[in-house]
């Protein structure tokens, strides 16, 4: 039996079609994932992100446990800075990615993709130490999103927290619609936007409580399917789609968050090794020149020889073309570059572009 | 979800209209809500010879691809090229405007083995869970 959210009710009353992702029983679309994904880059969206998971370290070894199993810098975190991150393996491969939180002096909030919680736990606990606990939160939190350029007007309306003062990846403990929330600056839709940490059992009622406001202001609930094709046109790899443990970050395009200068961390042998001699194959952006979805595993050709493949694909809703991440050899993976994906057998040409595909006008003031 | 009277139905979710000697043939409602939107559509060419059952292009969304199969056996005589550029035709009207091909049938009691509404209705009713 797939596992529901505190949400699953609310889903199956706003009529959402439910598919399960991960071992969760997740709400794909409501009124159409095209729809859906246009509210969220022009308005609004809400999305039931509880699936994921929370695991929190804590204790005065704290930070040098999260400092061995992530690539980034831990220690540069202020109480309330957040941060992306990795966890590798000693090969450099991805274990997982995600975002940790300074909660307090010697509380680190770790926010896992749901495929993952569970070997990330073990995988942590395996790493932990005398002076550091590793705790799971996954099933005493939920989390939603809100993602899109309305989304501070909207949540303004619904907390007297400061948020204008926000960073990017920044959080705040406060409340909202009188519920205590973690709320951070953060998402995964190329948007600006929010995401909020709320005990479970308040899920149902912070989730009714944004949702009024969303929809006053012209915004809807959105469903898995628009935040994998926001993601996608935001150039952003998915774990376990775009990255795994046959990949590194370097090879992805995350080299500015592995941070081999700082003190050993799992992996960094692998990754200072790989850095130096040169980096075999890179994650890039392709957009192809006749319509046809680029999906996972389709081979990309150059000169008429397989140079790599396909990790993800899509139409781009945003722009109207047909768009995909693929590893290629570095030497095929310069923007421009004529290349070629095999669609069931058809080789239709494409060329290699720049990340992101779709960039938001950022609004001053 | 629509049903019309007017066409006739294939457990694969094609409908076929009859007009004359051709039918005309699309996906269902069911099958365009199920895939959700369509963003590629890949059909045969005017003139093509198909077998009943045989795979006569795809439909792609963005959660999957979806062979077409032929409902009848015929020769293609004409192709609906509106939905190279504009495929989401087939989730607003799928019984009208998100029409796929026309087929000048070579089998007529292929035609009338078809599922009428009410038992395709039915059919996808036993398909679905719960």
């Amino acid at each position: 039996m797939p596992r529901r959210t505190p949400l699953y009710a609310a889903h199956r009353s706003l009529g959402a079609r439910m598919v399960e992702f991960a071992g969760w029983e997740m709400p794909v679309s409501y009124r159409g994932a095209t729809e859906e994904h246009g509210a969220v880059r022009e308005c609004c969206g809400l999305f039931d992100v509880s699936h994921m998971g929370e695991i929190e370290v804590r204790g005065a070894a704290a930070v040098a446990v999260c400092q061995e199993l992530t690539v980034n810098d831990v220690s540069r975190l202020r109480i309330g800075d957040g941060q992306y991150t990795i966890l590798c393996d000693e090969r450099g491969g991805v274990l997982d990615d995600l975002i940790v939180f300074r909660l307090g002096p010697t509380r680190y909030l770790l926010v896992v993709n749901a495929a993952n919680t569970a070997a990330d736990l073990a995988w942590m606990e395996e790493h932990a130490r005398d002076g550091a606990e590793v705790v799971d939160r996954s099933d005493e939190l939920a989390l939603l999103a809100l993602q899109g350029p309305e989304a501070e007007t909207i949540l303004r309306r619904l907390t007297s927290l400061d948020l204008r003062a926000l960073r990017p990846f920044a959080a705040i403990e406060g409340r909202v619609a009188g519920l205590d929330v973690l709320v951070s600056r953060t998402g995964y839709t190329g948007e600006d936007g929010f995401e909020l940490l709320a005990a479970s059992g308040e899920a149902g009622v912070l989730w009714d409580g944004v949702l009024e406001v969303v929809q006053e202001h012209g915004g809807q609930p959105a469903g898995l399917a628009a935040r994998d094709t926001l993601r996608l046109e935001a150039g952003l790899p998915l774990c376990g789609t775009d990255m795994d443990v046959t990949t590194t970050p370097l090879e992805a395009g995350l080299g500015w968050v592995v941070k081999l200068g700082k003190d050993s961390f799992i992996g960094r042998a692998a990754l200072a090794e790989q850095a130096e001699r040169g980096i075999p194959r890179r994650l890039v952006g392709i957009e192809l020149a006749e319509p046809g979805i680029p999906r996972h595993g389709y081979a990309v050709w150059c000169d008429g020889a397989p140079i790599g493949r396909v990790t993800s694909g899509t139409k781009s809703p945003t722009l109207g073309t047909f768009i995909g991440l693929a590893y290629v050899t570095t030497g095929a993976a310069a923007p421009g570059t004529q290349v070629e994906v095999d669609i069931r057998g058809r080789r239709l040409p494409a060329r290699v572009v720049d990340r992101p595909f779709y960039r938001r006008v950022r609004r001053e003031g | 979800m629509e049903f019309p009277d007017d066409v006739r139905y294939t457990k694969e979710h094609e409908w076929l209209r009859l007009e004359g000697n051709d039918g005309v043939v699309g996906i269902t409602d069911f099958a365009q809500d199920a895939l959700g939107d369509v963003v590629f559509v890949e059909l045969p060419t005017v003139g093509a010879t198909l077998s009943q059952g045989q795979t006569f292009g795809v439909v792609e969304s963005n959660k999957t691809v979806s062979d077409l199969f032929a409902p009848v056996s015929g020769r293609v005589t004409a192709v609906n090229h509106v939905l190279r550029d504009e495929p989401e035709r087939v989730n607003a009207d799928p019984y009208g405007e998100g029409w796929m091909i026309r087929i000048a049938f070579s089998r007529r009691e292929e035609v009338d083995a078809l599922l009428d509404a009410d038992r395709y209705r039915a059919f996808v009713a036993s398909e679905q869970p719960k």
